[in-house]
C-alpha cells in the first residue's frame, strides 16, 4: 500500500503534486529527426538548422537511433516497463516555436504506445511512481523585447527545434514541494549517470508540475526553469489555492505560468476555446520495436546508478547514509569526490567537506558545482594536511570556502596568515634539523613521496605550524637534492 | 508526324542524333503556342532547361557517360520541391516559396540527364479532380478544351497529351495521376506506397499518396519508373530498390484477370464499360482468363479515404502560417493568433479549407473514433479484401474513371458528385497497391482509360499487361 | 459512438478556430451545408462490421527505420532566407499574449 497521498493528503490539505519533466537528451550529436547539431547552445540564432527542423514542405522525419537507446536507458534505469512496440503521433496546435505546428511525439491512447511505462524512483518520503516515458521533439525558441505582456512582437529562433526530449511523467505521487525538489534532484542524478542528460546545462531539464488542494480542479504551472523554482512556485501555489479555497471561490482548470521575477504563478491566458491537440498517429514515421535482446545489450551497458553508488560509499569508503546520499545526488560531486580518494584516502573527511560545508556553501550562495574551479587533487592535497595535523579541519574550511568564493584553482596556505614563517633561514634551520633527526626518512623520500609528506609535517611540527607551507616544501626538495648528490658520485 | 518518346529522344541524345538544346528550344516553342490555351505549367523554365541541354551536349562530345533519361523535357507537378525553382501547390500560400532543396525523385531525373521544363497546374494542394481547383488558373483539356484535364495532376497530364514534355511527375493521393491520365489519353503509374521516394513531395496525404510518371506509351512510363524507384534514406516508408523494369514481358497468355464487380456500378458510362470489356475480350483471345470477382468492402473505400485523406490534409497543411516562409498577410495583425488565421484565410481556397476543417472534425476529441478510427479499419478490411482477391488473381481490370471527361465547371457546383468520381482510383491507394491507366479508346472524342491494378511491388507484371494492350488496342 | 446529422455554425466556428482559418459570414453559411452532406456520407461507414479488425495505421509491415547520429551542416542561411519578417537573424512574429 502506498501511504500519504488520498484524496486528503497527511496534512489534511488533500495535496496532489504531479510533475511532467521534459529532458533534453543532450547525449546526442544530432537532433530527434534531423542531421542538425543538436548542441545548439551559445549558437547565433538560426543558424542550427535545415528543412526538416524548420518543417519546410516536403521534408520527413526519420529518427535518430541513439534517441532510442538513450530513451531506453532512461526506461531501464526507472525501472519502467519498455514497449515491445511503440510508435509516434502527432499532437496538432499552432504556435509561433512550433515549425510544422505540431509536435511528434508519443501518445498512450488511440493505438499510440510510448517508448515505456509504469517505473518509479524512490525518495526520502516514498516511492514516486513515473507514469510513463516518451519521446518527442523539442520546439524552438521565442524571445522578447521586454517582457512576454509587452514586446510587440516575438523573436523566433528555431536553434532548439527538433531536439530530442525525453518527456517523463509522474503519477501525482509527491507529497510537498520539498519531495519535488528531491525527486527532480534524484532524478536528474540518475539522467547523469547513465549519461544521457546534463542537467548543468540551461535548459536541459524542464519541468511543469500539476497541483490540487482538498480534491480541487487541477492546476497546471508552466515555465519552471530549475528544481529550487519548483518547490518555490508550488508552495506559491499552495497558499494561492488555500487562500481561493477559504474565499470559496471555485477554481477551474487552468495553466498558469510562473514568474520567476516577481516569484508568482499568473495565468497564462484566458482562452477562447478548449485546446483540442487531435492526436493521431505519424503517417510518416514506422514504429519501433524494441526486442528483449536489445534491451539486455542496453542493460549490458549500464553504468552504476546512484542508489547502487550510494550503497558502495557507504561499505567501502565507511561514509555515512546521510553523506552518500548527498554526494550521489548529483553525478559531478560523487565522480569529484571519487577523485579526491583515488588521490588521498581521507574519504570520511572529504565526504563531509563536500557533502556538509562544500554543498551548504554552494545552496547558499546561489552557485553551483560548476562554479568550484579547483581540482579533486587540490582539495586530497588540503585533507592530507590536516590529516598530518598541519592545519586544522576548521582552517582547513575556510582556506575551501574562500577558494570557491573567489574561483581560485588554487588553495593559498599559509601565506599571509597569522604568524607564518617566511623567512628563509628560520624555516631552513628548522628542514635541516628534521633531516639530521629522520635519516631512515629521508633515505625513503629519495624514492618515496609519501616520506616527503612525513618530514614537510615535521617541520610543520617542528615551528609549531608556523612554516610558510610552500617555502618549507619548497626548501625540502633543495635539502633532498643536496644529501643525494654525494651518494650519486 | 508523331512526336518521338522519352526512350526516343534519350537513345537519340546518347548516339548523337538528336541535340539536345535543339529539342528543348523547340519544345518551348511548342509551349509558347499552345499552352496559352491549355495552361498546363504554373511555371515553365526556358532558361534553365536550355543550361542543362548544354550542359548533355557538352558531357556528349566529351564522351562522358550520358543517364537513361539524357536530353528528355520533363514537367515536373507543382507540389514536387524543386531546387531554385517556385514550388506552389498551385496555392496562393506558397506563391514564392522556392525550396532550398531538390526532391530525391529530381535530384534522380537529373542525374539521369532529364531536362526539367517546368511546373505543371494541379488542384491546390492536390485536392480535386479537375484542376479547375488551382488558385490560379484551370487547365484545359488537349483533346476538347471545353473539357477539364481531371486531376489533381491535370497540367502534367496535359503537358504530355499536347506534347509540351515527354513525359511528367505526377503525384496520386486517391487518383491523381490516373485521372487525369485517363481523361487526356495517357499512360499514368500509380506505384506500390513505397516505392518511390516521397521526399521533396508536398504532403497531402501522407499514407496514400505516391509520385509516379505519366508518359505518352507503356515503355517511356517503365524507364521513368527505372529512374525514379530507389530506396531513399530520407523516406522512412520507403522500401524501394533500384530494378530495371524495361524488362517487362508482356506475354498475357496465362494471366489470370479478376474484374471487381464493383467497378461497374450504376455511375459507369456504358462506353466506358463497353471499351473496358472489349480490351478484356482481346485478353481473353490471347489465352487470359478472366472472372468476376465481388470486392465488397470497395464500397466503402471513399469515404474512408476521404475521412484519412482529410485528417492528414488538416495536419500536413498546419505549417502554412506565413511566418517561415511562403505568403504572409502584410498589414499588421494583432497576435499570431490572428496572423495565422487571415494569412491562412486569405492563402487557401475554399476546398483547401473545407477539407481541412473537415478534417480537424474527423480527428477531434469526441469523433475521433466514429471517423477516423473508423476510416482506418475499414481501410484494413479493403486491405484483406484486395489481398484475397490476388491470391487468385494475377491482376485486377477495370476503368480509371466511370466516365469520360466532364465539362469545365460541371463538378465545382457539388462537391460530393466530384468526390464520388474518385470511387475506382481510391482503392489502390487505401491497399497500397500499383495501378496504371492506359488509354483504352474513346467516346465523343474523348479518350477513355483501362486501369490494371497489381499486387504491391508487381510494376512489372502491370507494364507487361498495359504493355500487350497498348500494342492490341492500338 | 458520436455520429451527428448536420453540423451548427457554432461547431465550424470552433473547428476553424482550431485551424486557424477565418471564414467570413458567406464562407461558414456554405462550409455548414457542405460539411453537413459530407459528414452525412460518411455516415455510410456504419454498415461496416469493425469489430476486432485493427486499423491500417500503416500499409507496409515497416519497422526500426533510423538514422545514424551524425552530424551534418545544412544550409541555414537559404532556408532563413525565405522567411518575410526578419529582425536580425530572428524569424519576426506578432505579439504572443
Amino acid at each position: 500500500m502506498r501511504k500519504g497521498v488520498g484524496l486528503i493528503g497527511v496534512d489534511g490539505l488533500g495535496l496532489k503534486i504531479g510533475l511532467e519533466v521534459h529532458c533534453q537528451l543532450t547525449v546526442l550529436n544530432t537532433k530527434l529527426f534531423c542531421s542538425c547539431s543538436s548542441n545548439y547552445r551559445g549558437t547565433e540564432p538560426n543558424t542550427n538548422i535545415c528543412e526538416i527542423c524548420t518543417g519546410l514542405p516536403g521534408t520527413l522525419p526519420v529518427l535518430n537511433e541513439k534517441a532510442v537507446e538513450a530513451a531506453t536507458k532512461i526506461a531501464l534505469a526507472l525501472n519502467c516497463k519498455i514497449a515491445e512496440t511503440a510508435n509516434f503521433f502527432r499532437k496538432n496546435y499552432f504556435y509561433p516555436d512550433l515549425p510544422k505546428n505540431f509536435q511528434i511525439t508519443q501518445y498512450d491512447k488511440a493505438g499510440g504506445v510510448a517508448i515505456a511505462k509504469e517505473g518509479q524512483i524512490g525518495t526520502s518520503d516514498g516511492s514516486i511512481r513515473i507514469r510513463r516515458i516518451q519521446l518527442e521533439e523539442d520546439p524552438g525558441k521565442l524571445s522578447y523585447e521586454g517582457t512576454i505582456v509587452s514586446s510587440p512582437f516575438a523573436l523566433v529562433d528555431y536553434n532548439r527545434a527538433g531536439v530530442a526530449l525525453v518527456e517523463i511523467v509522474t503519477e501525482p505521487d509527491l507529497k510537498s514541494p520539498k519531495n519535488a525538489r528531491e525527486f527532480l534532484q534524484k532524478l536528474r542524478s540518475i539522467l547523469e549517470h547513465i549519461g544521457v542528460c546534463d542537467g548543468s546545462l540551461e535548459g536541459a531539464m524542464r519541468c511543469d508540475a500539476n497541483i490540487s488542494l482538498f480534491g480541487g480542479k487541477r492546476v497546471e504551472v508552466k515555465n519552471i526553469s530549475s528544481f529550487k523554482e519548483v518547490e518555490r512556485a508550488l508552495n506559491f501555489e499552495i497558499t494561492r489555492q488555500k487562500t481561493m479555497a477559504k474565499a470559496a471561490k471555485a477554481e477551474g482548470m487552468e495553466t498558469r505560468h510562473w514568474d520567476e521575477v516577481r516569484r508568482v504563478t499568473v495565468t497564462l491566458r484566458v482562452k477562447e476555446s478548449e485546446e483540442d491537440y487531435r492526436y493521431f498517429p505519424e503517417p510518416d514515421l514506422v514504429p519501433i520495436t524494441i526486442s528483449k535482446n536489445y534491451i539486455s545489450k542496453v542493460k549490458a551497458r549500464m553504468p552504476e546508478l546512484p542508489d547502487k553508488r550510494k550503497e558502495r560509499f557507504v561499505r567501502d569508503y565507511k561514509v555515512s547514509e546521510e553523506i552518500a546520499s548527498v554526494l550521489v545526488g548529483e553525478k559531478q560531486i560523487a565522480d569529484f569526490f571519487e577523485a579526491c580518494v583515488k588521490s588521498y584516502t581521507a574519504p570520511r573527511l572529504l565526504g563531509s567537506w563536500l557533502a556538509i560545508d562544500i554543498i551548504g556553501y554552494l545552496n547558499r550562495s546561489e552557485k553551483t558545482f560548476a562554479d568550484i574551479k579547483f581540482s579533486p587533487n587540490n582539495l586530497a592535497e588540503i585533507a592530507k594536511l590536516v590529516e598530518q595535523k598541519q592545519i586544522t579541519d576548521s582552517g582547513a574550511k575556510t582556506i575551501i570556502i574562500k577558494a570557491i568564493e573567489q574561483g581560485k584553482s588554487r588553495f593559498e596556505i599559509g601565506k599571509k596568515e597569522e604568524g607564518a614563517i617566511t623567512d628563509e633561514k628560520m624555516v631552513m634551520n628548522a628542514v635541516k634539523m628534521v633531516f639530521g633527526a629522520n635519516r631512515k626518512a629521508v633515505e625513503d623520500a629519495k624514492s618515496d613521496p609519501n616520506a616527503i609528506n612525513f618530514l614537510m609535517g615535521q617541520v610543520m611540527k617542528a615551528t609549531k605550524g608556523r612554516a610558510d607551507h610552500s617555502l618549507a616544501r619548497k626548501l625540502i626538495q633543495v635539502e633532498l637534492l643536496a644529501v643525494q648528490e654525494p651518494s650519486r658520485k | 508526324m508523331k512526336a518521338k518518346s522519352a526512350w526516343e529522344i534519350a537513345e537519340g541524345t546518347r548516339d548523337g542524333s538528336i541535340s539536345p538544346v535543339e529539342t528543348v528550344e523547340a519544345l518551348f516553342e511548342r509551349i509558347g503556342e499552345h499552352d496559352i490555351e491549355i495552361k498546363a505549367f504554373i511555371t515553365t523554365t526556358k532558361k534553365l532547361a536550355i543550361e542543362q541541354a548544354k550542359e548533355i551536349e557538352k558531357k556528349r562530345k566529351a564522351k562522358q557517360k550520358l543517364g537513361r533519361l539524357a536530353g528528355v523535357p520533363i514537367a515536373v507537378k507543382d507540389n514536387i520541391c524543386t531546387q531554385g525553382i517556385e514550388t506552389t501547390c498551385a496555392s496562393k500560400i506558397l506563391r514564392g516559396f522556392i525550396p532550398p532543396y531538390d526532391a530525391t525523385v529530381v535530384k534522380m531525373l537529373k542525374e539521369e540527364g532529364a531536362i526539367i521544363v517546368g511546373k505543371t497546374n494541379m488542384d491546390e494542394f492536390g485536392m480535386g479532380s479537375t484542376t479547375e481547383f488551382s488558385a490560379f488558373f484551370p487547365t484545359r483539356n488537349p483533346r476538347n478544351t471545353s473539357y477539364v484535364p481531371g486531376g489533381s495532376s491535370g497540367g502534367s497530364a496535359a503537358a504530355v497529351a499536347k506534347e509540351l514534355a515527354s513525359a511528367a511527375l505526377g503525384t496520386d493521393t486517391g487518383g491523381s495521376i490516373r485521372c487525369p491520365s485517363a481523361f487526356c489519353g495517357v499512360v499514368g503509374l500509380k506505384p506500390t506506397y513505397g516505392l518511390v521516394s516521397r521526399y521533396g513531395l508536398i504532403a497531402y496525404a501522407n499514407s496514400l499518396e505516391q509520385i509516379g510518371p505519366i508518359t505518352r506509351d507503356v515503355r517511356d512510363s517503365s524507364l521513368m519508373l527505372s529512374c525514379i524507384a530507389a530506396h531513399d534514406p530520407m523516406d522512412s516508408t520507403n522500401v524501394g530498390e533500384k530494378k530495371d523494369y524495361t524488362k517487362f514481358r508482356d506475354d498475357v497468355s496465362r494471366l489470370k484477370i479478376g474484374v471487381p464487380k464493383q467497378y461497374f456500378g450504376e455511375g459507369t458510362q456504358k462506353a466506358v464499360s463497353d471499351a473496358i470489356w472489349r480490351a478484356l475480350k482481346k485478353l481473353e483471345d490471347e489465352g487470359a482468363t478472366i472472372e468476376e470477382v465481388d470486392l465488397k468492402t470497395v464500397e466503402y473505400a471513399l469515404a474512408s479515404y476521404y475521412i484519412i485523406a482529410m485528417s492528414e490534409a488538416s495536419s500536413n497543411l498546419a505549417r502554412y502560417d506565413g511566418l517561415r516562409y511562403g505568403f504572409q498577410e502584410s498589414s499588421g495583425a494583432r497576435n499570431w493568433s490572428t496572423l495565422f488565421s487571415k494569412d491562412r484565410k486569405i492563402g487557401f481556397g475554399f476546398e483547401v479549407k473545407k477539407r481541412i476543417i473537415l478534417g480537424t472534425f474527423a480527428l477531434s476529441a469526441g469523433y475521433f473514433d466514429a471517423y477516423y478510427l473508423k476510416a482506418q479499419m475499414v481501410r484494413s478490411l479493403i486491405i484483406q479484401d484486395f489481398e484475397k482477391a490476388f491470391k487468385k488473381f494475377d491482376v485486377l481490370i477495370g476503368p480509371t474513371m466511370p466516365t469520360t471527361a466532364f465539362k469545365l465547371g460541371e463538378k465545382t457546383v457539388d462537391p460530393l458528385a466530384m468526390y464520388m468520381s474518385d470511387c475506382d482510383t481510391v482503392p489502390a491507394n487505401l491497399a497500397g497497391i500499383p495501378a496504371i491507366s492506359i488509354p483504352c479508346g474513346s467516346s465523343n472524342g474523348l479518350p477513355i482509360g483501362m486501369q490494371i491494378m497489381a499486387p504491391s511491388f508487381e510494376e512489372e507484371r502491370l507494364l507487361g499487361v498495359a504493355g500487350f494492350c497498348e500494342r492490341e488496342l492500338a | 459512438m458520436k455520429k451527428i446529422k448536420g453540423i451548427s455554425k457554432e461547431q465550424v466556428r470552433h473547428l476553424a478556430w482550431l485551424a486557424k482559418i477565418d471564414l467570413s459570414a458567406e464562407e461558414e453559411q456554405i462550409l455548414s451545408k457542405q460539411i453537413a452532406d459530407v459528414l452525412d456520407y460518411f455516415r455510410v461507414l456504419d454498415k461496416v462490421d469493425t469489430k476486432n479488425i485493427e486499423p491500417a495505421y500503416l500499409v507496409r509491415e515497416l519497422r526500426n527505420v533510423f538514422r545514424q547520429d551524425t552530424a551534418r551542416k545544412a544550409n541555414a542561411d537559404e532556408i532563413l532566407k525565405l522567411a518575410p519578417t526578419k529582425k536580425g537573424r530572428y524569424v519576426k512574429a506578432p505579439k504572443i499574449v
